[in-house]
C-alpha cells in the first residue's frame, strides 16, 4: 500500500470528528461520497426548478412569464447545472462512496485531494448561480457557449469562465484520485479483469475526464482572451473562425456526454446480475464495448455540427464514425438482456430503475442512430427532436441509473432498509412522468420546432402542453426520492450486510452500514 | 406490481384523450411534413427508413426483453441458470448490426452528395442573419430587403400583451416581407450573418444551414409546387432567436417576373450568366 | 505479487496531472492544426505567389468558371462596401484582378479588415489568390472611398464538377469603431 494512504489513515482512524468540521475536513471516502451525492441533488432540485419554469412558460403559446432574454438564462443554466452540477458530481459521489469498497481497499488513494476537489465545486456553482444577478443576467448563449453570441453576455461573462475553471480542475481532480484508486489500491488477486464493472466504467471515465476537461478549459480561457485581450481565435476580422470554436467545444462535448452515461452502464450492470441471480452476461465482451465507445468518443465529434458547412468528406467521415458507435452500444444492450434471459428476476425498486433505463436508454441511443444520418439530420438538427433525444440519454439514462444506484446501496450506506412502496411509487411516478415529458418532443422536433425558444408558433401547441404536463408529473415525483431516503434514514429496519439476495462484490461482505474506513485489512479475493 | 401500472397509465390515457377532443388544440403532428422540393422525397424516405429500421429492432429487442421479463420471474418459479457466455450469439449480434448500418450508410452517403450539388443554380439569393430579422438579396436583379416579424405577432407576442395568441392564425411564423421565388427554378442560398450565428430552416424545403458571421453558407432548393412555407431561425442568436421568422413563398415563373419589377429588380431573368450587375451592395 | 506490480501513487498521480496539462496545451494546439486542416482543404488557403511558369506549364486545357463576388459588412458598420462587378466569367489557369469598393459612410476616421471566404469549400484550394486586401487594416479617412484590389487565378486542376465559385469578403470595422457604435 501507498505511503499516502497509509499515512491519512492512521491519523483517522478514530471514526468521523463532530459537528461541521467533520464535513469541511473530512478526508473520508465515505464522507465525501456523501457530500458529493447530496450537493448533486440540491443541484438536480435547482435545475429542475429552472426546467418547470421552462416548462411553465412553453406550457402554452404566447409569453406568460418570463421574459426571452431571461428565458435564454434559464435553458442555459439549467444544462450547465445539471450536467457540471448534477450529474457529474452525482457519479463522483457513487464513486468515493464505492470503489474503494469494490476494491476491497481501506479509502481514496489520495484523500486530502478528495476533500479539495469537492470543496471546490459549491464555489463555482455559487459563482455561476450569482451571475444570474448581475448587470446583463447570466450566460445566455447556451451551455454550448457558441461565439459570438456567447461574448455578448455582459458582467457575468468572466465568472462563468471562472466557474467551469473551477469545475474543470474538481473533475480533473477527481478523476486522477479514482485512476490512482483503482490502478494502486486492489486488494491482492483482484486483477483488471477481476474488478466489478462500475470499476471499469469509472476507470474509463477517468481517463475520458483527463482528457477532454482541460481542453474545455482551454477553449473558455480562448474565449475570454477574445473577449478582454483582443485575442482573435474566433473572431472572423483577425482571421479567427467561429466554428473553430465548435470543434474545439464538441471535442470535449462529445466524451463528456459518454462521461455521463458509461459510469451509468457500469450501475446497471453491478444492478441486473443482482436482481436476476445470474452472473453478468459477456462481462470481457462488456469491458471492451466499452473502451470501444470511450475511443470512438473522440472521433465523432463533428456530428453536432454538420450544418455548420463541413466539406463533403468529413461530413461522410464524421456520419460513418458516428454510426459504428452503435454497435458497442448494442452489444451492451444485448447483454443486459442477456443477463435477464433464463434469470430468476425479482424487482425491486433499483431492478426497475435499472430495467426502465435499459429500455429507454435504448429509445434515446435509437434517436442517435437517427441523428447520425446526415441528410435526416439536416432536418433533425437544432430541434425539439435532438432535445429530445440527449434528455432520453440523460434523464432516463444517466438519471435513472443514479436513482437505481442510490436504492441499490443505499441500505449498505445507512444500514437501513428504504420503503418499498415509497420506492416503486417514486420509479413509476418517475418513468410515467419522463416519457409523457420527452416522448412528445420528439414529434415536436419533426414538425419543425426549434429548440431554445421562448413561444412557439401555435401548430405545437398541443404537444408542448403534454409535454409540460409530464415534466410537472416527473418534477413533483422527484419528491418522493427525498421522502425515501429521509424515510430510510429515520425509520428503515435494520439492513443485512448481504441486503439483496443475489449480490456479489466485496462491498456486501462489509456491515451495513459500511465502517468508517471500508477494509482495514485487504480481503483475499479468489 | 405491474398492476400498480395501471392506473396512472389510464390517468395519462384519460388526459391525452381530453387534449385530443379539446378543438382548440388541432394539429398533432406525428412526423416530418411532406416536402416540396425535388431532395424532399429522398431525404424524408432515408428518415423513414432509419425509423423503421428502428422501430423493428425496438419490437423484437423489447419482445424478446419483454417475455424475460415475464418468464423468468422468481415469482413464476423460474430457476437461474448460470451461463455467462454465448461466442456464437455475441458474434452474431455484433454481425447483424454492421450489415445494418451499412445497409443504411450508402443511400446516406448518396444523398450527402446530392445536397451538397449547389453547381448550375437558375438563381441566387444572397440571405443574412440579423438579430433579429433576415435581409435578403436577389444577386441576379437586385430586388433586396429585411424581414421582419409581422406586426400581428410581435405585438401579441409581448409579456402579457392580453391578446390570445391562438386567434392569430401564423403567430410567430409571418413576416412583413416574403422571399419569392419562382417554382421548378434551381434556387441556390448563399447564407452570411451580421452578427452572431444563425441558422436558416424552412421544414418544407428540407433544407438547414448555418448562417455564420464572415462566412459564407451555401445550399439549394428546387421547388415542385407553388405555396407559401414557413419556417424559423433554428440556431440560438440572443433574445430574439424565436421572433426570427422565414417565409417563402414559391410562385409561377410568369408571377415572379412581375414580383421582381414590382420590388424594383431589374430585367426579370433568372439565368444569371447574362446578367453583370452592381446590385449586391452590402448597405442594404 | 500483483501487488509489486502496482505503480506507485504519487509518481501516478504526477504523470495523470501531466496528462491534464498536456492536454489543456492540446486544446490551443487545435489551434494552429484547424488552420493547417484549413489550409489543406483550402478553406483558409494563404495568398499563394504563383509564378507564370506554373501556369503555363499545365497541360490541362483551360474552362471558362464563373467567379460570383459578394460583400458582407459586420455589425452593420457604417459601410457601403461591395464588388465593383459581381459576375465574372475567368478561364482557368490565367491571373485577373477584381475589385471590392469601400466607402467610409459616416464624418469620422475608420479602419477596417476584411476577411475572406470561399465556396463550394472544394474549390478552394484551387482559387489561387496572388495579391489580397484581406486581413491588411485599411483606414479611412471621412466619407473616403477606396477600391481595393484581389488579383488571382483559378487553377486548371479544379474538379471538372465545379463551375461556379463565390468568393466572399467580410468588412469588420476595428473593435474601437465598433465599440462606438
Amino acid at each position: 500500500m501507498s505511503e499516502a494512504v497509509s499515512h491519512d489513515s492512521h491519523h483517522d482512524d478514530h471514526g468521523p470528528a463532530k459537528g461541521i468540521t467533520r464535513w469541511l475536513f473530512t478526508t473520508n471516502h465515505k464522507d465525501i461520497g456523501t457530500l458529493y451525492l447530496i450537493f448533486s441533488l440540491i443541484m438536480f432540485f435547482t435545475g429542475g426548478a429552472m426546467a418547470l419554469i421552462i416548462r411553465a412558460e412553453l406550457f402554452q403559446p404566447g409569453l406568460q412569464f418570463v421574459d426571452p432574454h431571461f428565458f435564454n438564462q434559464l435553458t442555459t443554466m439549467h444544462a450547465l447545472l445539471m450536467v457540471f452540477g448534477a450529474v457529474m458530481p452525482a457519479f463522483v459521489g457513487l464513486a468515493n462512496w464505492l470503489l474503494p469498497m469494490m476494491i476491497g481497499a481501506p479509502d481514496m488513494a489520495l484523500p486530502r485531494m478528495n476533500n479539495w476537489s469537492f470543496w471546490i465545486l459549491p464555489f463555482a456553482f455559487t459563482m455561476l448561480i450569482s451571475t444570474l444577478f448581475m448587470q446583463g443576467g447570466g450566460p445566455a448563449g447556451g451551455w454550448t457557449l457558441y461565439p459570438p453570441l456567447v461574448l455578448q453576455t455582459g458582467d457575468a461573462f468572466p465568472f462563468m469562465v471562472f466557474a467551469i475553471h473551477l469545475m474543470g480542475i474538481s473533475s480533473i481532480m477527481g478523476s486522477i484520485n479514482v485512476i490512482v484508486t483503482i490502478l494502486n489500491m486492489r486488494a491482492p488477486g483482484m486483477t483488471l479483469l477481476k474488478m466489478p464493472l462500475f470499476v471499469w466504467t469509472w476507470l474509463i471515465t477517468a481517463y475520458l475526464l483527463l482528457a477532454v476537461m482541460p481542453v474545455l478549459a482551454g477553449a473558455v480561457t480562448m474565449l475570454l482572451t477574445d473577449k478582454y485581450f483582443g485575442t482573435g481565435f474566433f473572431l472572423g476580422a483577425a482571421g479567427g473562425d467561429p466554428v473553430l470554436f465548435q470543434h474545439i467545444f464538441w471535442f470535449f462535448g462529445h466524451p463528456e456526454v459518454y462521461i455521463m452515461i458509461l459510469p451509468a452502464f457500469g450501475i446497471v450492470s453491478q444492478i441486473i446480475p443482482t436482481f436476476a441471480r445470474k452472473p453478468l452476461f459477456g462481462y470481457e465482451a462488456m469491458v471492451y464495448a466499452t473502451a470501444t465507445i470511450a475511443f470512438l468518443s473522440f472521433i465523432v465529434w463533428a456530428h453536432h455540427m454538420f450544418t455548420s458547412g463541413m466539406p463533403i468528406a468529413g461530413q461522410m467521415f464524421f456520419m460513418f464514425a458516428t454510426m459504428l458507435i452503435a454497435i458497442p452500444t448494442a452489444v451492451k444492450v444485448f447483454n443486459w438482456t442477456a443477463t435477464m434471459w433464463r434469470g430468476e428476476m425479482t424487482f425491486e425498486t433499483p431492478m426497475l430503475f435499472a430495467v426502465a433505463f435499459v429500455i429507454l436508454f435504448t429509445i434515446g441511443g435509437f434517436s442517435g442512430l437517427m441523428l447520425a444520418i446526415v441528410p435526416a439530420d439536416y432536418q433533425y438538427h437544432d430541434t425539439y427532436f435532438v432535445v429530445a433525444h440527449f434528455h432520453y440519454v440523460l434523464v432516463p439514462g444517466a438519471v435513472f441509473s443514479i436513482m437505481a444506484a442510490t436504492y441499490y446501496w443505499l441500505p449498505k450506506w445507512t444500514g437501513k432498509m428504504y420503503n418499498e412502496t415509497l420506492g416503486k411509487t417514486h420509479f413509476w411516478l418517475s418513468t410515467i412522468g419522463v416519457n409523457v415529458l420527452f416522448f412528445p418532443q420528439h414529434f415536436l422536433g419533426l414538425a419543425g420546432m426549434p429548440r431554445r425558444i421562448p413561444d412557439y408558433a401555435i401548430q405545437f401547441a398541443d404537444f408542448n402542453m403534454v409535454s409540460s404536463i409530464g415534466a410537472f408529473i416527473f418534477g413533483f415525483s422527484q419528491l418522493f426520492f427525498v421522502w425515501v431516503i429521509v424515510d430510510c434514514v429515520r425509520n428503515g429496519k435494520q439492513a443485512t450486510s448481504q441486503v439483496w439476495e443475489g449480490a456479489e462484490g466485496l462491498e456486501w461482505t462489509l456491515p451495513s452500514p459500511a465502517p468508517y474506513h471500508s477494509f482495514e485489512t485487504a480481503p483475499e479475493i479468489k | 406490481m405491474f398492476k400498480g401500472l395501471w392506473k396512472p397509465i389510464c390517468a395519462t390515457v384519460a388526459v391525452l384523450g381530453l387534449l385530443a377532443l379539446n378543438p382548440a388544440l388541432a394539429a398533432w403532428q406525428l412526423d416530418m411534413p411532406v416536402g416540396v422540393t425535388t431532395l424532399s422525397e429522398m431525404i424524408r424516405d432515408l428518415h423513414r427508413e432509419i425509423l423503421i429500421i428502428c422501430t423493428i429492432t425496438a419490437v423484437v429487442l423489447f419482445g424478446v426483453m419483454g417475455y424475460a421479463l415475464f418468464a423468468f420471474r422468481k415469482s413464476r418459479g423460474a430457476k437461474a441458470a448460470t451461463f455467462s457466455h454465448n461466442t456464437t450469439a455475441e458474434i452474431i449480434w455484433t454481425i447483424i448490426p454492421i450489415f445494418v448500418l451499412i445497409y443504411m450508410a450508402v443511400p446516406s452517403a448518396r444523398g450527402i452528395l446530392e445536397i451538397e450539388d449547389a453547381g448550375n443554380p437558375d438563381m441566387t439569393i444572397k440571405v443574412t442573419g440579423y438579430q433579429w430579422k433576415w435581409g435578403y438579396e436577389y444577386l441576379d436583379n437586385g430586388v433586396s430587403f429585411f424581414a421582419n416579424l409581422d406586426e400581428l405577432s410581435a405585438e401579441a407576442a409581448r409579456l402579457d400583451s392580453g391578446i390570445d395568441v391562438m386567434d392569430i392564425k401564423h403567430y410567430l411564423r409571418d413576416v412583413d416581407n416574403r422571399m419569392v421565388v419562382p417554382v421548378g427554378k434551381k434556387v441556390r442560398i448563399l447564407l452570411t450573418a451580421n452578427d452572431v450565428i444563425h441558422s436558416w430552416w424552412v421544414p418544407k424545403l428540407y433544407i438547414k444551414k448555418d448562417a455564420i458571421p464572415g462566412f459564407i453558407n451555401e445550399m439549394w432548393f428546387t421547388a415542385t409546387e407553388t405555396g407559401v412555407f414557413r419556417g424559423q431561425c433554428t440556431e440560438l442568436c440572443g433574445r430574439g432567436h424565436g421572433y426570427m421568422p422565414i417565409v417563402v413563398e414559391v410562385v409561377s415563373e410568369e408571377d415572379y417576373a412581375v414580383w421582381v419589377i414590382e420590388n424594383g429588380g431589374e430585367s426579370p431573368t433568372v439565368s444569371t450568366t447574362e446578367i453583370s450587375t452592381d446590385s449586391s451592395v452590402a448597405a442594404l | 505479487m500483483s501487488e509489486l506490480q502496482k505503480p506507485k501513487a504519487k509518481p501516478l498521480a504526477l504523470r495523470l496531472l501531466a496528462i491534464a496539462v498536456v492536454m489543456f496545451g492540446f486544446g490551443f494546439l487545435l489551434v494552429p492544426l484547424y488552420d493547417i486542416f484549413c489550409a489543406i482543404t483550402g478553406l483558409r488557403a494563404p495568398i499563394e505567389q504563383v509564378a507564370e511558369t506554373d501556369i503555363a506549364n499545365s497541360d490541362i486545357a483551360a474552362r471558362e468558371v464563373t467567379i460570383e463576388m459578394v460583400a458582407n459588412r459586420n455589425n452593420s458598420a457604417p459601410w457601403e462596401f461591395r464588388p465593383s462587378e459581381s459576375i465574372k466569367l475567368v478561364d482557368t489557369g490565367s491571373i485577373y484582378e477584381i475589385t471590392y469598393f469601400a466607402r467610409n459612410l459616416i464624418d469620422e476616421d475608420l479602419t477596417a479588415t476584411a476577411a475572406p471566404d470561399i465556396r463550394p469549400v472544394e474549390a478552394a484550394k484551387y482559387f489561387k489568390k496572388i495579391e489580397c486586401f484581406c486581413f491588411v487594416a485599411q483606414e479611412f479617412g471621412p466619407e473616403e472611398s477606396k477600391d481595393m484590389l484581389v488579383r488571382f487565378m483559378v487553377s486548371k486542376d479544379l474538379p471538372k464538377h465545379i463551375d461556379r465559385i463565390t468568393l466572399s469578403y467580410t468588412l469588420y470595422a476595428t473593435p474601437k469603431v465598433a465599440g462606438n457604435n
